[in-house]
């Protein structure tokens, strides 16, 4: 009774969820029965008539994915997407949360004002950045190599990541701080002891968007890196799978799903580290 | 004193690069562009033992390339987005002339004088593409008792008789992403061609006339007697706006057809087929050549084409440049393609289809040709106002607002 | 905490990476907005005052307060709606992905999917699109969805922006509920509270600084939203943003001097967001 009571006080709240689950899922569906259609049936007739209609089961087709996933290169470029985009992301996440720690619990003049300046910082457009960056990579001799791309990408992103983790940071209760200096620890055992655990949900979300815009990135890695098969990511091959008129756009379907299972894997692991439980289990002591 | 040492770095990269023996190219191509284009590659270093990198960047090349020249970092030679933008880069002093290297007494004059910057020429066309065809089914036309149009009354005719049948005659596309629009700017070139002739059509290219001019605007008012009437274009002015231009013509192959006229280029021929895998393209498939208007001008063709330039001038990229322009780099690249050869001694016979090689006797015939206007005039209007407009006019917004906003922005991008 | 200089030790990194990223390339790009298109003629505000005045521009500011209003209406508070009803629920990992699944993404599959929802064919032709499915269904005419302008094909692309753009809410926003003390919630429970003032009273006090995070970065991002734009309409139909402007400016048309200046009115646009945060910030440490 008591059990029947509470899924009926809950039935909106089941409701609201799984429509809107049901729209965000509707279009990515789409794409997905796309994918596994022939180009010439993508014309033809819409990809929600085909589910229901199990006389054109057996024209689903691999093709698609057959075309994308045995490409020349295609291992090359999944390997230069690691390369580009691991190291980016524990780049950016350590020097983002070290500045953020020093935002959010030190005082020195001017911390206001740089704080305005980096939140500012991520109003820029990166495209303006191209022609001097590029410059500068030249004169360093560093231009078409990962190392540069590292480094663009950990300086496009710190704005945001600084901004997140600052915010997150500087809300953790100022007693835990006092009680670890009591204890004697210095600025940097309270960092690394004490801040870092206390942000793990802040941090896995915030390594997660930061992996995610590096990997999907494309014009990034198109001028720093070049368009070369031996350097270029995934983006840059599937991009190249289109046609310069745009003739093999069915492709896509296909490269689109096959561009998004490393984000997916990445955002499950990374799931279990938003649980409840650790911040307010360290607020009770 | 930074510059200074930065251009020091800069140029030992450069002697660096230079020492490989090898070139870089940047291109535009992906997909069987690219397979085609790295045959040709992999057949020039068979020949001479030179290697050739080739980068392509996608449909993203002029801003890559844009930026990369801009920062002194350019390849070796690049794939013009289009000769309005090769002049660009020669303004900015990026480009080297390509006159003393390359023979250009084999190409027509029309393709080097479209290369040509105060006398010098910077660029090779290594092929075509002919954009002045009107695509149809031929057992659908002929069913309807109608047959291919060799004068523009023809072509009216035509298109009155299938609406009174309550056939739609036109299928229109002119989405195509963020170059929406563009389709259209082929039509009224087209017709600017026929109606005001190449002279006022090469003073329109170069902003000598105002887009408020009459014969612009009779241009625009002839393409939009087709397309903005409801009951000629497929899906009416929606549907032509709306529908992508690689997916438009498709419906002419339709059972029933959606409809029977469709004016495009050669290359939708590969559109055409991918919709329709079933087709025999010598049989099923058919084009005229867009009928002429002013019997005055007669036939002009209009067109565009693949352009080739350099950036440094090193005896590698000499001996590409050669390759490239030659009959047997033209014969791989058009043969795969089913692209038009530039150059005068292709052998026809490498055509891969019998509708191919017509395309390339019409071009070679041709008494008149204009380069895609769009192509050549300031990307701010030829590949920014101009589509805009297009969609504008389409769309119903009146004609002499639409001529007077692409104006606006001509004064801004020919400056004074 | 007051150490003598030791912060800068932490700083360093970053400042010396945003100023050689981002700090001396906007430097670059103030002094770049003062010249002519190819960057050698001074031409003082010129490049301000045509940003101001041309009739695509000011369609551009049209649609970015349109977006600034909508966009973030919409992922702020769908993020924030998701945040606290999951928590409820057994499922929220999974529709946590589906949520999230549209950030992971690449903005030119996501023109490809929405193609897949907003394609028009006419009425006697099979539709290809499900929104104009669904219109055709029910008796209508199918719509243009990205031509109708000025309403129609604006939200169209807005609602793309929030598709994509509210997985990234919900997660930061999740995030920070997830840390709201147990306790606190059961106490105000027991004390008779209903769930609508729990929300009021608690969660969103709580939860009062994430909020105005998640709302300044996508304040931020409207400012410069672009790419959604670029592949679906390219600002034609008057659905133009600032950001599109900038792009095109610099990457086709070559014009640096007014892409420049673009870019620098994007920065100035932040600044009273900025100001709001800096308050808050101050707030925040007052109490604490």
């Amino acid at each position: 009774m008591r059990r029947w009571r509470q899924l009926l006080k809950l039935l909106p709240v089941h409701l609201v969820v799984i429509a809107l689950a049901a729209i965000w899922l509707t279009p990515s569906l789409g794409l997905l029965v796309s994918s596994f259609r022939p180009r010439q049936d993508l014309l033809a007739s819409g990809w929600w008539t085909t589910l229901v209609n199990p006389s054109y089961w057996p024209r689903f087709t691999l093709d698609n994915y057959r075309d994308v996933l045995f490409r020349q290169g295609m291992g090359r470029a999944f390997l230069n997407s690691f390369i580009i985009t691991v190291p980016t992301t524990l780049i950016t996440l350590s020097i983002a949360a070290l500045a953020a720690y020093a935002l959010a619990w030190m005082n020195f003049r001017g911390r206001q004002l740089l704080l305005m300046t980096v939140i500012g910082l991520i109003v820029i457009p990166l495209q303006m950045t191209l022609i001097p960056v590029l410059r500068m990579f030249n004169a360093l001799k560093i231009s078409g190599t990962f190392p540069g791309v590292w480094l663009a990408h950990t300086g496009y992103g710190l704005p945001l990541m600084i901004y997140l983790l600052r915010n997150f940071f500087g809300a953790l209760p100022r007693e835990l701080f006092e009680s670890a200096f009591i204890d004697g620890a210095s600025p940097f055992t309270a960092f690394l002891r004490l801040t870092l655990p206390l942000s793990v949900p802040v941090l896995a979300s915030a390594a997660i968007f930061q992996f995610l815009w590096v990997w999907n990135d494309l014009l990034v890695s198109l001028v720093y890196l070049g368009g070369f098969a031996r350097v270029a990511p995934l983006t840059v091959q599937l991009s190249n799978l289109v046609g310069s008129r745009g003739q093999d756009w069915h492709l896509l379907t296909a490269a689109a799903f096959v561009s998004m299972i490393v984000p997916m894997i990445v955002f499950f692991s990374l799931q279990r580290y938003f649980v409840r439980g650790i911040l307010a289990g360290a607020l009770k002591g | 004193m930074v510059k200074r040492l930065a251009v020091g770095l800069l140029l030992v990269g450069l002697v660096a690069g230079l020492a490989q023996g090898a070139v870089t190219i940047m291109v535009l191509w992906s997909g069987a562009e690219l397979e085609a284009f790295q045959k040709v590659t992999a057949a020039f270093q068979a020949k001479t033992g030179i290697a050739v990198r080739v980068e392509s960047v996608g449909r993203e090349l002029p801003g890559i390339l844009a930026t990369r020249v801009a920062a002194g970092n350019p390849p070796d030679l690049a794939a013009m987005p289009n000769p309005g933008q090769m002049a660009e880069f020669v303004a900015r002093g990026a480009l080297i002339p390509v006159g003393g290297i390359v023979d250009l007494t084999q190409f027509p004059k029309a393709f080097v004088d479209l290369a040509t910057v105060d006398g010098k020429v910077y660029g090779i066309f290594i092929s075509a593409d002919l954009k002045s065809l009107v695509w149809y089914n031929p057992d659908a036309l002929y069913a309807e008792g109608l047959a291919p149009a060799h004068t523009w009354n023809e072509l009216i005719y035509i298109t009155q008789k299938l609406a009174a049948r309550g056939k739609t005659p036109w299928a229109v596309g002119l989405e195509s992403g963020a170059a929406s629009g563009w389709p259209g700017t082929d039509w009224i070139e087209d017709i600017m061609l026929r109606t005001a002739g190449p002279e006022l059509y090469d003073q329109w290219v170069n902003h000598e006339i105002p887009w408020t001019h009459p014969a612009v605007k009779r241009a625009f008012e002839l393409f939009g007697a087709i397309v903005r009437n409801e009951a000629y274009v497929y899906g009416g002015t929606t549907g032509a706006l709306s529908i992508n231009f690689g997916d438009s013509p498709a419906v002419l192959w339709d059972k029933p057809p959606g409809a029977y006229l469709h004016r495009q280029a050669t290359f939708i021929k590969s559109f055409i087929a991918g919709a329709h895998p079933e087709l025999d393209l010598d049989r099923d498939v058919a084009f005229f050549v867009f009928p002429p208007i002013d019997p005055k001008w007669g036939t002009p063709l209009l067109g565009a084409g693949d352009l080739i330039s350099a950036f440094r001038d090193t005896a590698e990229v000499r001996s590409f440049l050669q390759y490239l322009a030659s009959p047997e780099a033209q014969g791989i690249w058009c043969g795969a393609l089913g692209k038009l050869a530039t150059n005068v001694n292709v052998d026809p016979g490498i055509y891969p289809d019998k509708l191919t090689a017509e395309a390339a006797e019409i071009l070679k015939g041709a008494e008149i040709f204009r380069f895609d206007a769009s192509d050549l005039m300031p990307a701010a209007v030829g590949a920014g106002a101009f589509w805009k407009g297009v969609l504008d006019y389409v769309s119903g917004v009146p004609l002499d607002r639409v001529l007077a906003d692409i104006e606006a922005a001509a004064r801004a991008a020919y400056g004074p | 905490m007051n150490m003598g200089r030791v912060h800068w030790l932490y700083l360093a990194p970053a400042l010396l990476m945003l100023g050689l990223f981002l700090i001396y390339p906007t430097a670059e790009t103030v002094r770049l907005s003062f010249y002519g298109p190819r960057s050698d003629v001074f031409v003082g505000f010129q490049n301000y005052v045509q940003a101001f005045t041309s009739q695509p521009m000011l369609i551009a500011f049209r649609n970015n307060l349109l977006w600034l209003v909508v966009f973030t209406l919409f992922t702020v508070g769908m993020g924030l709606l998701l945040a606290v009803l999951l928590d409820r629920v057994r499922y929220e990992t999974v529709i946590k992905s589906v949520i999230f699944l549209p950030m992971a993404i690449s903005y030119v599959a996501a023109g490809v999917i929405w193609r897949f929802m907003y394609t028009f064919r006419p009425a006697v032709a099979p539709q290809i699109g499900l929104l104009n499915a669904i219109v055709v269904a029910v008796g209508g005419n199918p719509i243009g969805w990205l031509i109708e302008r000025p309403w129609v094909n604006n939200l169209a692309l807005i609602a793309v922006g929030v598709w994509v753009w509210t997985g990234f809410c919900m997660v930061i926003l999740s995030a920070a509920y997830k840390g709201i003390p147990r306790e606190m919630l059961e106490a105000a429970r027991i004390d008779g509270a209903n769930e609508w003032q729990l929300f009021l009273h608690v969660t969103i006090p709580f939860l009062k600084s994430t909020l105005a995070v998640v709302t300044t970065t996508m304040i931020v991002f409207v400012l410069k939203v672009f790419d959604i734009v670029y592949v679906m309409t390219n600002g034609a139909y008057d659905t133009d943003v600032i950001a599109n402007r900038m792009y095109n400016e610099m990457f086709y048309f070559h014009n640096y001097g007014l892409a420049s200046a673009i870019a620098v009115i994007l920065f100035l646009a932040i600044i009273p967001f900025l100001v709001i945060n800096v308050r808050r910030f101050r707030a925040q440490e007052a109490v604490r």
